[in-house]
């Protein structure tokens, strides 16, 4: 398939329509600012002053993760692992409950004189259902954290926006942040470097 | 003085050529190149050399399915199993199937623990692997029941009788075990690939692609703040990846050791069990790895020295395997038990002593070849050697198996396994369906990850030149 045919569709699926540049216009609500770059090393730079220009609705979009962007744009820690502790904690407990209860005490079945509960022979099971609800807890939590399923970005309506998942970098200030302005702001990313900046209309 | 001078300066040798390790991704390839060609082979017409492997494959699982349906609706009386060898070749293929799924997960999580960073190029296909190898894992437990309508009785359902599954045994936890494996394998796997499918909707030219890769990327964007918890997440994933798959095997291999039958009560079982899974599994990779790089023109990113890398760890995994078997022999003898001793001799110079030969030389001795470089680097050879690993380790299942029940305490009961057809048909047929699963996969999903292998490569680094660093001036 030739990268022009690629470029001309559009990503989303909630609304596979084929928009172009013109229709993009009529729309009018501004969503923000979005910088297009080339390589790692620039768009690092460029997230590092965005991050020290005092933004805070923004992002950067890249094809795998970059290291050390998480520092140049100055995130916290992510706080998936805790709803996998949490979860794998569940499946333990839950685990060992519901083997004493159906086991021991629901309906108790003596096996060549072996103790009704003990947590010696739960613990495989238990340790199973630990890793079940754990690995649950991680892939839901990131979805959580991350507010995925979102089928509808405004981002798909820029066709240029479409490489993010191919071979291209971006920078996104949102129109919300308190500082955006779109001479400044424009400014700021021309100077960090980028080579094309539209603004994006939802 | 200047002499002195002229020494204190630091000479940086230059790396001799055969000394440079060899890239992961050949010819300094671009981003671009990467998403065209990986996702180029689930695009566009669908080539010839995947008919020629579905078609067979698809008729060999409709065999597979008209086995499993002609044995429920007889009876699992159309099996060659009788008493004493109540386990024959239903659950050598339970192990068997289970077994190759492991190098799966260990590249998948293991190796990302570990930071080996070729396993990028080939973690993508060996988790479909497993996932399809535990589907056929699946199958055999639940059939050789006998009455697999009640199969839910595993399950802590309530029922008529009011009674719950019994938690003492090894073979209710592994029930828990496997179907764990499963859907954890499942979410690692559907995790790995949402970017690469938000890649593939972004290329999408009909409308029903756009949809499909569309709704399974979840809209995805590859925001920095999405991929800061994607990565916690599967570095999280890969952290309990690991403890499960040395507990899987470890669990099947209690299903034997928990017991006491003479060739099965042992404790090395757990840790033998588990490097034999490695090793089948790996063997496995390789035998569906080679021709696909080939057919489907991956040299670039499949390259020798993954294949080659791939080979030290069958080479090692065999020895571990090897060091078991003479292990499992000491024991016997040193002991003091006849009926241990009296297990292992009837191994291997019984009656079953030609399939306990075969596993020697297909597990043993075929990949002790790959301490010479010349057949780690021969792709085709490599796939010759790998077949024999497959063929090895499903005859050390059966050697483990049959000829530890097929003469037990009384000889009387003494006899010779034999299989009917529809045990040798229904085996077959599974590796129909895993055929047919894989090639599937091969046709509609990117069978490399996509964004990993990216990340992997020197324009990734944004501390490189080719990642666009700028020299430092200081």
């Amino acid at each position: 398939m030739s990268r022009r045919k690629r470029t001309r569709t559009i990503r989303s699926a909630a609304q596979s329509l084929t928009i172009t540049e013109n229709a993009m216009a009529e729309t009018n609500i501004k969503y923000g600012l979005i910088a297009e770059f080339d390589t790692t090393a620039d768009t690092l730079h460029a997230a590092a002053m965005v991050r020290d220009a005092g933004y805070r609705r923004w992002d950067v979009f890249t094809p795998f993760p970059v290291h050390g962007m998480d520092e140049a744009m100055g995130l916290p820690r992510s706080k998936v692992g805790w709803f996998t502790f949490f979860a794998g904690l569940t499946g333990f407990t839950l685990g060992m409950l519901m083997i004493w209860w159906m086991n021991a005490y629901d309906y108790p079945i003596v096996v060549g004189g072996k103790p009704l509960f003990s947590p010696i022979f739960s613990f495989p099971v238990a340790y199973e259902c630990t890793i079940l609800l754990g690995a649950f807890g991680s892939l839901f939590g990131m979805l959580f954290l991350n507010r995925l399923p979102k089928l509808y970005n405004p981002l798909f309506r820029s066709v240029r926006f479409a490489r993010v998942t191919h071979d291209k970098f971006f920078i996104v200030v949102e129109a919300t942040d308190p500082r955006f302005s779109d001479i400044d702001t424009r400014k700021l990313l021309e100077r960090a470097g980028s080579k094309h900046i539209e603004e994006v209309r939802d | 003085m200047a002499e002195q001078l002229v020494r204190s300066v630091p000479v940086i040798p230059h790396t001799p050529a055969e000394l440079e390790r060899q890239p992961l991704i050949l010819n300094q390839r671009p981003f671009g190149w990467l998403s065209d060609h990986i996702a180029g082979v689930a695009e566009g017409k669908t080539p010839r050399w995947w008919w020629i492997a579905f078609v067979p494959s698809f008729v060999i699982m409709v065999v597979c399915l008209s086995c499993v349906t002609y044995l429920i609706s007889t009876g699992v009386g159309v099996w060659g199993l009788m008493i004493p060898v109540g386990w024959a070749w239903d659950i050598t293929n339970f192990v068997f199937w289970i077994g190759i799924g492991h190098a799966g997960t260990l590249i998948s999580a293991i190796l990302f623990l570990l930071r080996q960073r070729w396993r990028t190029s080939i973690n993508r296909a060996a988790e479909a692997m497993t996932i399809f190898a535990v589907i056929c894992a699946g199958l055999f437990p639940l059939i050789h029941i006998g009455r697999v309508w009640l199969g839910w009785w595993l399950l802590p359902l309530p029922n008529a009788n009011s009674i719950w599954p019994q938690f003492r045994s090894p073979l209710l936890w592994d029930v828990f075990a496997v179907s764990t494996y499963f859907t954890v394998s499942l979410l690692f796997w559907y995790m790995g690939l949402i970017p690469d499918l938000a890649t593939m909707r972004d290329r999408a030219t009909t409308k029903i692609r756009q949809f499909l890769y569309g709704l399974f990327a979840l809209g995805w964007t590859g925001s920095n703040r999405h991929w800061s918890n994607y990565e916690k997440a599967y570095l999280l994933l890969a952290g309990l990846s690991t403890p499960l798959v040395l507990s899987v095997h470890s669990i099947v291999s209690f299903d034997f050791a928990v017991s006491q039958v003479p060739g099965w009560h042992t404790t090395i079982f757990p840790p033998y069990f588990v490097a034999g899974a490695i090793f089948s599994g790996f063997g496995m990779v390789l035998s569906l790895m080679i021709p696909l790089r080939s057919w489907a023109h991956l040299e670039e990113i499949v390259t020798i020295r993954h294949i080659e890398l791939m080979c030290k760890v069958v080479m090692a995994t065999g020895s571990i395997v090897g060091y078991a078997y003479a292990m499992e022999f000491f024991i016997a003898w040193y002991s003091g038990n006849p009926y241990e001793l009296y297990a292992f001799k009837n191994r291997a110079f019984g009656p079953y002593a030609w399939a306990y030969w075969i596993m020697v030389g297909c597990n043993v001795i075929s990949p002790q070849i790959f301490w010479w470089k010349w057949a780690r680097t021969n792709p085709w050879f490599v796939f010759i050697i790998s077949i024999f690993v497959n063929i090895g380790m499903w005859f050390e299942r059966f050697v483990i198996i049959v000829t530890s029940l097929h003469r037990d305490y009384m000889p009387s009961n003494w006899g010779y396994f034999k299989p009917t057809w529809v045990d040798i048909w229904t085996f077959i047929g599974t590796f129909g369906l895993f055929m047919t699963l894989f090639l599937l996969f091969a046709r509609f999903l990117p069978v490399i990850a996509i964004s990993e292998v990216k990340g992997v490569t020197p324009q990734a680094d944004p501390h490189h030149p080719l990642g666009g660093a700028k020299p430092h001036h200081h």
